[in-house]
């Protein structure tokens, strides 16, 4: 008992001081939001109204791996609670805004409880510009099972295993949207964060335990290297493209193997080239990205195509049921930390348009080479106005004894149950 | 007698002649009515929709509707959703084209992606209720084929046959008032085996810009689930001045966000 009270408060002091960066922005940016909350009772002409809007959504989380770990020291069951409070502001008929949202997690796993500032910026637009200063999330690319062309933010690899989570990333942005060529985003980045790793007794980690700051850079600057990006987004008709450069400190690390065979992993500086493209004809969408990386160690290219297919209101009732396929290729071959180099992707996303919104999404991902596969389930649904429910699970089978990342995960399938309220 | 028979078969004559078919006077009348509603340049209004099901529960959605008028083409429209809350910041970008399909762009507030959806589902239901989307989508002449049913007092009613084979509906049945800029009153739906589904009633009109009549309150009954959906219009705003730029990819994702 008291061991337990113990394990709590070291728990607590790890959220506390685990980014002190981090800690001092978010009382900064709360002192803002109580000025702006008790503004925005007092104005009163329209103009000037400053609209605010002040949210919390609360998670408790409960994650199962039923099958027994493949390295020692890991646990199997891991309940959590999370937290991400949300502030915005909107004023100027909408053209100025300020927003932040924070992110908290307790979790049994070490390097798991963590927090981050996922989001927190200014932002002001004028005609055709926008210009964006602060910390934000931007999302590029058209493909469900693989993110290639995405490149902006760092995953937030201990909070997802799709790599849908991401750490806000500090920036400058501009964008301008043409008056018929499209919109060009142009981004400059300061600052790099690095990718954390489960620690000690989490799952879905390496043999050896790595921490985030284990990891190197290939600059000298290191996480102060400056980072540029450039996008060109436009579509033609039934036609949606997208061009991207980026230069700077690779997200992914880079994992080089020298004569000795000890593992070096550092973050490269590298120029990434992506294309993504859509286009969307009757019920079909018709999917394409691509990218090609240039570093001192490593260049590659990657691709992923598909098509989805909609069923809908099959029941006239509001059902839909989407068909997907996706073909994904790396060039990095069993380097390709998603595991994903000559993979073919299935999957059905199930949609009732009740109320509820209740939705369920099934896939599985199959190693074209080996015999190594992947199933996913995730199902949601609301209930009430103010609380959901999620179910996911993701289950490793057959993992094939070549994959040099895979293979630490075989026994890592597990089951989560997620109940959220809102705020 | 004989030139009494001859008059009477002049006089239908020449009715037949100069009157318009049911046809053409359905379609003068949606003509009317959509110019009638010209100029409005853009708008802006919030939106509360109340979902009841057939035993009296009620759920409720907040959103805010932002629309640009194109005289060559049909609208376009933001709409973002402010409640419930595990969906605030979803928001989905459509251009109406007079021929042909929609184009349509959804925005994820929690990955912060847009996704060019199909916009073929014109059928199935908005966000779980007694709404299609065909039903909120701008409503242009050229999606219709029509016929003129009768006249009583101030109301016209005209028969509307749906051009998209995709439409849930064989036909509608619109109520037009003719001294109050062919605004519409109400609405019956039939559905793919011609039996009536439901019908939309609309009212607490306010006469806008001194041209714009704007109904506050649209009530859907469906007839056939005994379900009913409520949208409560609030807070319209024809000053915006809103342009281009405002219904674009940036614009989307700024208004989610």
């Amino acid at each position: 008992m008291m061991n337990l009270h113990r394990k709590h408060i070291i728990l607590f002091e790890k959220v506390v001081s685990i980014d002190r960066a981090c800690r001092y922005v978010l009382v900064v940016c709360f002192c803002i939001i109580s000025i702006l909350h008790s503004r925005s009772q007092t104005s009163i002409t329209d103009k000037k109204r400053i609209e605010t809007e002040l949210e919390m959504k609360v998670e408790a989380e409960y994650r199962y791996f039923f099958n027994e770990s493949k390295f020692s020291n890991q646990y199997d069951h891991f309940p959590s609670l999370s937290a991400q409070p949300e502030f915005g502001a909107t004023w100027d008929d909408g053209n100025q805004k300020l927003k932040a949202i924070a992110f908290f997690r307790l979790d049994r796993d070490e390097n798991r409880t963590h927090a981050d500032l996922r989001e927190l910026y200014y932002l002001k637009s004028k005609n055709r510009w926008t210009a964006s200063i602060g910390f934000k999330k931007l999302y590029w690319g058209v493909i469900e099972s693989n993110h290639l062309v995405d490149i902006i933010n760092q995953t937030d690899a201990v909070e997802s295993f799709d790599g849908e989570k991401k750490l806000g990333q500090p920036m400058l942005q501009f964008t301008y949207i043409t008056k018929k060529m499209g919109t060009i985003d142009a981004i400059y980045m300061p600052y790099h964060r690095k990718r954390a790793f489960n620690g000690e007794h989490g799952r879905l980690r390496f043999g050896t335990v790595l921490d985030k700051d284990d990891l190197s850079y290939e600059s000298d600057a290191e996480e102060w290297h400056q980072n540029f990006a450039l996008r060109w987004k436009h579509y033609v008709g039934i036609v949606d493209i997208g061009l991207s450069h980026f230069y700077g400190n690779g997200r992914e690390p880079l994992f080089e193997v020298d004569q000795t065979g000890n593992i070096n992993a550092f973050y490269p500086i590298i120029n990434q080239s992506g294309l993504d493209l859509q286009i969307t004809h009757s019920a079909f969408l018709w999917k394409l990205e691509s990218i090609y990386r240039h570093a001192k160690a490593q260049d590659f290219f990657a691709a992923a195509a598909g098509v989805e297919y909609t069923f809908s209101n099959i029941d006239h009732n509001g059902l839909d049921i989407g068909l997907l396929v996706e073909y994904l290729y790396d060039e990095r071959d069993e380097l390709a930390l998603t595991g994903l180099q000559n993979d073919l992707f299935f999957g059905s996303r199930i949609a009732f348009n009740d109320i509820n919104d209740t939705s369920i999404l099934i896939g599985g991902i199959a190693d074209l080479d080996k015999s190594s596969k992947i199933f996913s389930l995730e199902a949601s649904r609301r209930f009430g106005s103010n609380w959901t429910a999620e179910i996911e699970a993701r289950l490793f089978s057959d993992i094939d004894d070549d994959e040099f990342i895979l293979l630490n995960f075989a026994e890592d399938s597990f089951l989560r149950l997620a109940i959220a309220r809102f705020f | 007698m004989k030139l009494s028979i001859l008059f009477s078969f002049i006089m239908s004559m020449t009715v037949l002649l100069s009157a318009q078919s049911p046809e053409e006077r359905g379609l003068e009348i949606a003509k009317l009515a959509e110019a009638a509603d010209e100029g409005f340049g853009s708008s802006k209004v919030e939106l509360k929709m109340t979902l009841k099901n057939k035993n009296g529960q009620t759920s409720e959605r907040f959103l805010t509707n932002q629309t640009l008028e194109l005289i060559e083409d049909g609208d376009k429209s933001l709409i973002v959703f402010n409640s419930p809350k595990d969906v605030k910041g979803t928001a989905t970008l459509t251009f109406t084209h007079k021929e042909g399909a929609d184009d349509q762009w959804l925005y994820l507030p929690a990955l912060s992606r847009v996704k060019r959806i199909a916009s073929n589902n014109k059928s199935g239901p908005f966000v779980g209720s007694e709404f299609a989307y065909e039903d909120l989508s701008s409503q242009e002449v050229e999606k219709y084929t029509y016929k003129f049913l009768k006249e009583e007092g101030p109301l016209l009613y005209v028969e509307q046959f749906p051009v998209d084979p995709k439409s849930g509906y064989t036909r509608r049945i619109v109520v037009y008032n003719k001294d109050k800029g062919y605004r519409q009153e109400s609405t019956e739906f039939y559905d793919r085996k011609n039996s009536l589904l439901k019908t939309l009633t609309l009212s607490d009109y306010t006469l806008y810009k001194n041209k714009f009549w704007r109904a506050s309150t649209f009530v859907m009954v469906n007839h056939q689930s005994n379900k009913e959906t409520t949208l409560e219009f609030s807070d319209y705003n024809f000053d915006t001045d809103l342009s281009d730029e405002d219904f674009t990819e940036a614009a989307l994702i700024r208004a989610g966000s």
